[in-house]
Parts: structure tokens; C-alpha cells; sequence
């Protein structure tokens, strides 16, 4: 199919609109949501034009179901995080309402910055899934359940959920676990000191928007220093309103930590992965062994490992050679078998390390360019405050001076 | 009458000298520049040694007149006009220098509390010495405000820091408060100095060159705490009078002072806010630098980069430190002063029209022949002089003192601008440096990366 020909630099994603909708739940309550249009271009080579060849709204949850369906089929990749599900690390200005424009547009651009990577991954771009969802409207729940990822999915969470010890585990995986640890430790700390300190530079600004009322009153009584009170006001006011602008623009820098921090959890989940991995590996090699043994046993004569068929023979007499044979030919089936799954399980596993190895090389590359970026770009940030601060303190001081 | 008579053996004792010392109560020639009614108390004469030149030619009887080196109508005496004359000649020359530092805890059995040592240097020959050193209480400061209060009932005497902060006092003798306190000491006294009718107070030159018991005994003269306290109640009893003919440019005066007193209130608390939001923004600023060292720590891909983040987020919370130390040092004492001085303000605005009331109610008096008017019409003839002088004298007071305000509070919100620009300026240069040295990296890391 044309899906498998599928690559970014054909076409253009674009979340672009968000829409407040009202609609009924599956217990038939009145519910409001918002829908977000994406809009998809094709790129034509010879003019460089875009053409819209598709364009439908999704709601968050549909996004959700997409990762879901993406985290399971593709283990071995660290799948790009969605956006936040409620405003977190918030500073008491911000609201944490999933309705208020502002994070509804944070939203939007989080969405879409979401599909850029997913459209941008090597693996992830030729899923026939993702490229029904950026064209197929309806039915494309349906045709996500009916893959039967949930099935997978429900064992797959459970294994998360379940405390296991693996008896050989790999450094790296161990190592990137830790790593990811911290990584997710480092960044919720940052973010809640951010939020702190946008509080208070929030209150220094504002609090001198205050002089610019009390110095419009006062200088009515004041001959020769009306004016320059009054002008001075004026600009302490322009001080004051010009922190709305320089802390939203610090929220996207937010954001962008706040990606690498889910980053984090997709890390871990292929640590996980890796664990389960190897631990079932672990447990079939154990098996095996333990038949083989059993086998063994059964062929000398001796008895070393305990089974219930021994002990009842040692109860109620010994079993008779036939038995014996039989039972030796069912375990060298089974020995079979399991010598051939275990061939295939480290197949698989090696398969699963190579490919998730390669992953996370990418992965890191790009986290370590994004990151340096965004340090780069808080940087850029703070010099336009300060530019805007010496702008602003030396207009008010030349009203000062000339009262 | 209120019998607002002042001891005669007032000044003469206090002073290191003894010159005067020899001086009889009640004698000496009054010189004959008061109107010479037999209500002009005893009247001290200051003996005049060789260097020494009178500060001072009247009693300070402060219930008939205000001396004022400004008033026309003030009759003078050839050496008063000798100080006026040489005041106006120079009225740029310091000569007298005032520092107020040191302070010391005293622990006796009964209190605790703090001196600060007072040091004055003086070219003026009516000192015996150009330089002194001596201690002084809290107690000592009030004392002398209240004198000079007394003396000159419509001057604007410069403000004393308060007795206590309210809020937020944990010890009493906290560094920071005695810090404050010392400030604001050492601005009352040179206020006082610059002063072109207070500098020459008696009381003002015992204060800062008397030693310990001399002052005590010095202090001691004067009218008893009863007498000041029924002076109160009569004056608030009175002045509501005063305020009902009060003439229009005091009205104008009086509606300043409220609008004034308002918004210099409001200033004073915006500031303080400010001080405060600062600090708790520094309080946040230095746990954010750390963090990103903490950070650099797990990736080894972006450690300079990280560690420079944070480097700069530590100078900016250093420049933050300044510019808040310089709110607290110059605009936060700057403004609060005004505030006290617009407590002031009302406070002289009320002694000016109790002095009016005093004159109204004779007048009143008269009209309803309440008593002997031969004797009221005497007594409202001085009285009128009393007003006059008093009203000049508040006049011309009243306009140096809105020149210096305007000047004080121009160059207190000058120099805070000056901080934040500074402040700015600091923290664009940081970063500025830390964008040019990822950018430089940037390069190098790609020509290393070329073939």
C-alpha cells in the first residue's frame, strides 16, 4: 500500500485550530471537549507549493489511544510523549483549568509538536495506524480496537506493574534506567523551582505597577513635580504589564523541559520492556534446564530433583519400565521445544536490544541538540527582559530626574 | 495666661563653660528689642567671652515669641542682626560636621539599652572646642525634639525613628533595627545642622557637646511633666478653634499635607512590598542555579552548557542582592521619613492654630466684655505679634522644607531607577556572554566534526 512509501519530507503536519465542543459520553452525560484540527499538506517537489490534502479534528483522547497503540506495537522504540493530560507545575497566576485558552493553545502546539516526531521517526512514520489518523475520520477507533493492541496491552501492564527479579541483567539497560530516574528527578525539580520564581518575579513587576496610581494622585498637588511624577507613573506601569508577556513566553520554554520529562517515562518503559524480556528468558532457559534434568534422572535411575512422581513411586511402589519410557519420550518433546523457543526467544532478544539500542542512540542525540536549545533559548529570553528593564528604568529615571 | 515660664537658670548651667555660670536668676539687662511689657520674663543674658558670640539674645519664652532670623516684624537687638548678618553672608559654608555611630549596649540593673556616640566638628567660634564626642540614649534624642518643639512651636522639626517597630519585632535590639535607628539618628541631627534657625539652638549645642551629668542636670530645668501634660489637653481643646479661622494659604497648606500625608503613606508601603517580593524572588533564585550543576551531573553531552546556565542564574541572583540592598539603603529610609515628617507636619499645622485659638478666644473675650478690657486689648496686642511670628515663621520653613522634599524624594527615586538599570544591565551582560560561548562551541564542534 502507499502508506509504506510514507515519509515526512513529503508532507507538512500542522495542528492548527482548537475548537470547544459538546457532546455526549458513552453514559449519555453532557460533557464539553475540545477538538483540534490537524491539517495535513503534501509538498510538491516541483514548486515547493503545498497542496491541504487532508484535514479532520481530533480530540485528546484520540491522541492518547494513537500512543497507546504505538507504545505496545513498537517496544523497542522511545515513543514521543503526548502533552500533558492536566496543567502541572503550575505558578499560582497559570491556571490549571483544562478549558482556559492558554493551555488549550499550549496544547495545540504540544499536540503537534507530538505528530512532527512521531512523522519524523524512522520506524514509527511507515505505521499504517498513524497515517489513518492524520486522514481517516471516522471509524479510526474502530479500526485501532480491532487490531487487538488492548489485549496486548492489558498483559503488557500487568508485567509493568508486577515486581520480578531478573538474574542477569544488562548494564546498559540498567544504567539507562537509572539515567531516566534521575533524568525525570532533575526535571520535576527544576520545574517546581521555575514555577516558584516565576511567581515571585510575577509579584516584583506588579507590585510596582502601584506607584504608577499613587504617583498620578500625588503629583495633582505638586507644581513643579507633577509632571515628572506623573510621566514616571506611567512608565512604572508599562514595568508592571510587561511581565504578562515575558512569563508566557517562559511557559513554552516550560514545555519543552516538560517533553523530555514524559521523555523520561517512554525511556523507562523500554528498560521495562528489555526486563520483561529477558526475564522470561530467564524462566524458559530455567525450565528447560530443569526438564533436562528431569530426563536425565528419569534415564540413570537416580533421583536428584524432587517430583511428585517419585515420591508417590517411592509410596506405592516403583513404576514399571513402559511408564518409564514414555514419560522420557514426553519430556524429550518437551526439551525440543523448548530448546527451539529458546533459540527463538534470544533471537528476539537480541533483535529487541539491537533495535532499541539504535533507538535510544537516536533518541539521545536528539534530546542532547533539543536541550542545548532550549537552554539557548531561555537565554535568549532573559536578555529580552533585561533589554526591556534597562528600556523602561532609564525612561522612568529621566522622568526622576526632571522633577 | 498660660504660664508657660521657663526657669531662668535654663541654659547658662549646661555649658562647658563656665562663663555664665555666675549668672543670677532673674538678673541681667534684658535687651530692649521685645516689646518690653512687664510679661517678658527674665531674659538670659549669654555672657560674651572673647571668642564667643551670642547664639542666642532671648529667652526662649516660647509663650510670646518664636525666634525667627526670617521675620521682618522681629524686632532685633544689634547682635542678633550681628547673626543675621553673618548667617546670610555665608548660607552655603558647613561649619559644623555631625556623625552618629557606635552604638553600645549598656546593662544596668533597672534596663538595657543602647548609647550612640555622637562626634562634632565645628569651626564655629561659639564652641569652646572644634571637635567633642559624646554618648547619647534614645531618651536624649526625644528630649531634644521635645525642646526644640517647645521652642519653635511652628518650625518643621526633622523626625526621630519610632520608639518601636510594631510589626515583625522579635528582639529589641536586633542588628538591623539598631542599624535603622542609627541612620536615622544621624540624618535627624545633621537636619537639624542644616537648619538655618535650629543650628543655633542652645539645647541643640548642649546635646551634642555635654557629658553625661551635665546633660542630666541640664535636662532637669525646664517645665515639669505636669505642666507639659495640661499644655496637651489645652491644646487640642483649642485648636479646633484655630482651624476655623484659619487664614486661606494655611488652608492650602492644610490640604496638602493630608494628600500628601496619604500618598507618601501608600509609597512607603508599595516600597516596602517591593523590598520584600525581591527578597522572596532572590529566596528562589539561589535553589534554581544549583540545580542545573545537580542536572550536568547525569549528562555528560551538555555539562558546560548546564553548568553555565547555571553560573549565570548565580551572577543574576548576586546582582539581585544589590539591587535590593540598595532599595533597603537609600529609598526605603528615604521615603519613611517623609511619612514621619507628614505626622509632623499635621503636628505643626495644629500648634498653629492653637496659637490662632488662643488669640480667638481672647478676641471673642473682648467682644463679650467678659472681662477687664483694658488689660484683654493688651494681651490681644501681643498675642497678634505672637501669631504673626508664628505664621512667618512656619511660612518660610514651610517652603524650604517642600525644596527639600522635592529634592530628597527626585534623588531617592533617581538612584533606584539607577539601581534597576544597573541591575539589568548586570544580568543582560551575563547572558549575553553565555549566548556568544554556546555559539563559539557551536562552530568549533562543527569544524572539528568536518573531514
Amino acid at each position: 500500500m502507499t502508506e509504506n512509501n510514507f515519509l515526512l519530507k513529503k508532507i507538512e503536519i500542522s495542528v492548527s485550530e482548537a475548537e470547544k465542543r459538546t457532546g455526549r459520553t458513552a453514559m449519555n452525560m453532557q460533557e464539553t471537549y475540545t477538538a483540534y484540527l490537524i491539517e495535513t499538506r503534501s509538498v510538491e517537489h516541483a514548486d515547493g507549493q503545498s497542496v491541504l490534502t487532508d484535514a479532520l479534528w481530533r480530540r485528546y483522547s484520540e491522541f492518547e489511544l494513537l500512543r497507546n497503540y504505538l507504545l505496545v506495537y513498537y517496544p523497542h522504540v522511545v515513543v514521543p510523549p503526548l502533552p500533558e493530560k492536566r496543567a502541572e507545575f503550575v505558578w499560582h497566576k497559570l491556571s490549571a483549568d483544562n478549558m482556559d485558552p492558554d493551555f488549550v493553545e499550549r496544547r495545540r502546539i504540544g499536540l503537534e509538536n507530538f505528530l512532527l516526531r512521531v512523522a519524523s521517526h524512522p520506524v514509527l512514520c511507515r505505521d499504517k495506524i498513524f497515517y489513518l489518523f492524520l486522514t481517516q475520520e471516522g471509524n479510526w477507533k474502530e479500526t485501532v480496537n480491532e487490531t487487538g493492541f488492548q489485549l496486548k496491552a492489558d498483559s503488557r501492564l500487568k508485567a509493568l506493574n508486577a515486581t520480578f527479579r531478573v538474574k542477569n541483567p544488562d548494564k546498559r539497560f540498567t544504567e539507562l534506567k537509572h539515567y531516566s530516574d534521575e533524568l525525570q528527578s532533575v526535571i520535576s525539580h527544576l520545574l517546581r523551582v521555575r514555577a516558584r520564581v516565576a511567581d515571585r518575579l510575577y509579584g516584583v513587576y506588579k507590585v510596582h505597577g502601584n506607584y504608577g496610581r499613587v504617583f498620578s494622585e500625588w503629583s495633582a498637588i505638586e507644581k513643579e513635580m507633577g509632571d515628572g511624577l506623573q510621566s514616571a507613573g506611567h512608565h512604572m506601569d508599562v514595568y508592571a504589564a510587561s511581565i504578562d508577556d515575558i512569563l508566557e513566553d517562559e511557559e513554552h520554554y516550560a514545555d519543552q523541559l516538560k517533553e523530555y520529562l514524559f521523555y523520561a517515562e517512554a525511556l523507562r518503559a523500554v528498560c521495562r520492556k528489555h526486563e520483561l524480556m529477558q526475564y522470561d528468558l530467564e524462566m524458559a532457559a530455567q525450565d528447560l534446564a530443569s526438564k533436562k534434568q528431569q530426563c536425565e534422572e528419569l534415564a540413570t535411575g537416580t533421583v536428584r530433583t524432587f517430583s511428585l512422581k517419585g515420591m508417590t513411586t517411592k509410596l506405592f511402589g516403583q513404576e514399571t519400565p513402559e511408564q518409564r519410557e514414555a514419560r522420557i519420550k514426553v519430556l524429550e518433546e518437551q526439551i525440543k521445544e523448548g530448546e527451539q523457543q529458546l533459540k527463538s526467544k534470544n533471537l528476539e532478544g537480541r533483535e529487541f536490544v539491537k533495535n532499541a539500542w539504535a533507538d535510544i542512540e537516536r533518541f539521545k542525540e536528539q534530546k542532547n541538540r533539543d536541550l542545548k536549545e532550549a537552554l539557548i533559548s531561555y537565554a535568549v529570553m532573559q536578555i529580552s527582559m533585561c533589554k526591556k528593564g534597562i528600556q523602561v528604568w532609564t525612561n522612568a529615571k529621566e522622568c526622576f530626574s526632571k522633577m | 495666661m498660660e504660664g508657660e515660664r521657663r526657669a531662668s537658670q535654663a541654659r547658662s548651667s549646661g555649658l562647658p563653660k563656665g562663663g555664665a555660670d555666675g549668672e543670677s536668676p532673674g538678673g541681667g539687662a534684658p535687651f530692649a528689642g521685645s516689646s518690653g511689657s512687664s510679661a517678658l520674663l527674665q531674659s538670659e543674658v549669654l555672657d560674651l567671652d572673647e571668642d564667643e558670640d551670642d547664639l542666642e539674645v532671648f529667652s526662649k519664652d516660647a509663650s510670646l515669641m518664636d525666634i525667627n532670623s526670617f521675620s521682618p516684624m522681629m524686632p532685633t537687638s544689634p547682635l542678633s542682626m550681628i547673626n543675621q548678618i553673618k548667617f546670610e553672608d555665608e548660607p552655603d559654608l558647613k561649619d559644623l560636621f555631625i556623625t552618629v555611630d557606635e552604638p553600645e549596649s549598656h546593662v544596668t540593673t533597672i534596663e538595657t539599652f543602647i548609647t550612640y556616640r555622637i562626634i562634632t566638628k565645628t569651626s564655629r567660634g561659639e564652641f569652646d572646642s572644634s571637635e567633642f564626642e559624646v554618648r547619647r540614649r534614645y531618651q536624649d534624642f526625644l528630649w531634644l525634639k521635645g525642646k526644640l518643639e517647645e521652642a519653635h512651636p511652628t518650625l518643621i522639626i526633622p523626625p526621630l525613628p519610632e520608639k518601636f517597630i510594631v510589626k515583625g519585632m522579635v528582639e529589641r535590639f536586633n542588628d538591623d533595627f539598631i542599624e535603622t535607628r542609627r541612620k536615622a539618628l544621624h540624618k535627624f541631627l545633621n537636619r537639624i545642622a542644616d537648619h538655618p534657625t535650629l543650628t543655633f539652638n542652645e539645647d541643640f549645642k548642649v546635646f551634642l557637646t555635654a557629658q553625661a551629668w551635665e546633660l542630666s542636670s541640664h535636662k532637669k530645668q525646664g517645665p515639669g511633666l505636669l505642666s507639659r501634660m495640661g499644655q496637651t489637653v489645652r491644646a487640642v481643646a483649642s485648636s479646633m478653634r484655630g482651624v476655623r479661622n484659619r487664614p486661606e494659604e494655611f488652608m492650602e497648606m492644610n490640604n496638602f499635607i493630608e494628600t500628601f500625608s496619604q500618598k507618601i503613606n501608600l509609597v512607603d508601603k508599595i516600597s516596602q512590598r517591593i523590598y520584600k517580593e525581591e527578597r522572596e524572588y532572590f529566596d528562589e533564585m539561589k535553589e534554581y542555579g544549583p540545580i542545573h550543576v545537580l542536572w550536568s551531573a547525569s549528562e555528560e553531552d551538555l555539562v558546560d552548557t548546564l553548568k553555565s546556565v547555571a553560573s549565570c542564574i548565580d551572577q543574576c541572583c548576586k546582582a539581585t542582592e544589590k539591587r535590593m540592598s540598595g532599595l533597603s539603603e537609600a529609598l526605603l529610609p528615604a521615603v519613611h521619613e517623609y511619612v514621619l515628617y507628614s505626622e509632623i507636619l499635621m503636628g505643626v499645622m495644629k500648634r498653629r492654630d492653637q496659637i490662632q485659638a488662643e488669640l480667638d478666644s481672647k478676641v471673642e473675650a473682648l467682644a463679650y466684655k467678659k472681662a477687664d478690657t483694658d488689660l484683654l486689648t493688651e494681651e490681644i496686642g501681643k498675642l497678634e505679634d505672637k501669631v504673626e511670628c508664628a505664621n512667618n515663621a512656619l511660612k518660610a520653613d514651610w517652603e524650604r522644607w517642600k525644596q527639600n522634599m522635592q529634592n530628597d524624594i527626585k534623588s531617592a527615586f533617581t538612584d533606584m531607577a539607577e539601581e534597576n538599570i544597573h541591575y539589568y544591565e548586570q544580568c543582560l551582560a551575563t547572558w549575553e556572554s553565555f549566548l556568544t560561548s554556546q555559539t563559539d562551541l557551536h562552530l568549533e564542534e562543527d569544524s572539528e566534526d568536518k573531514p
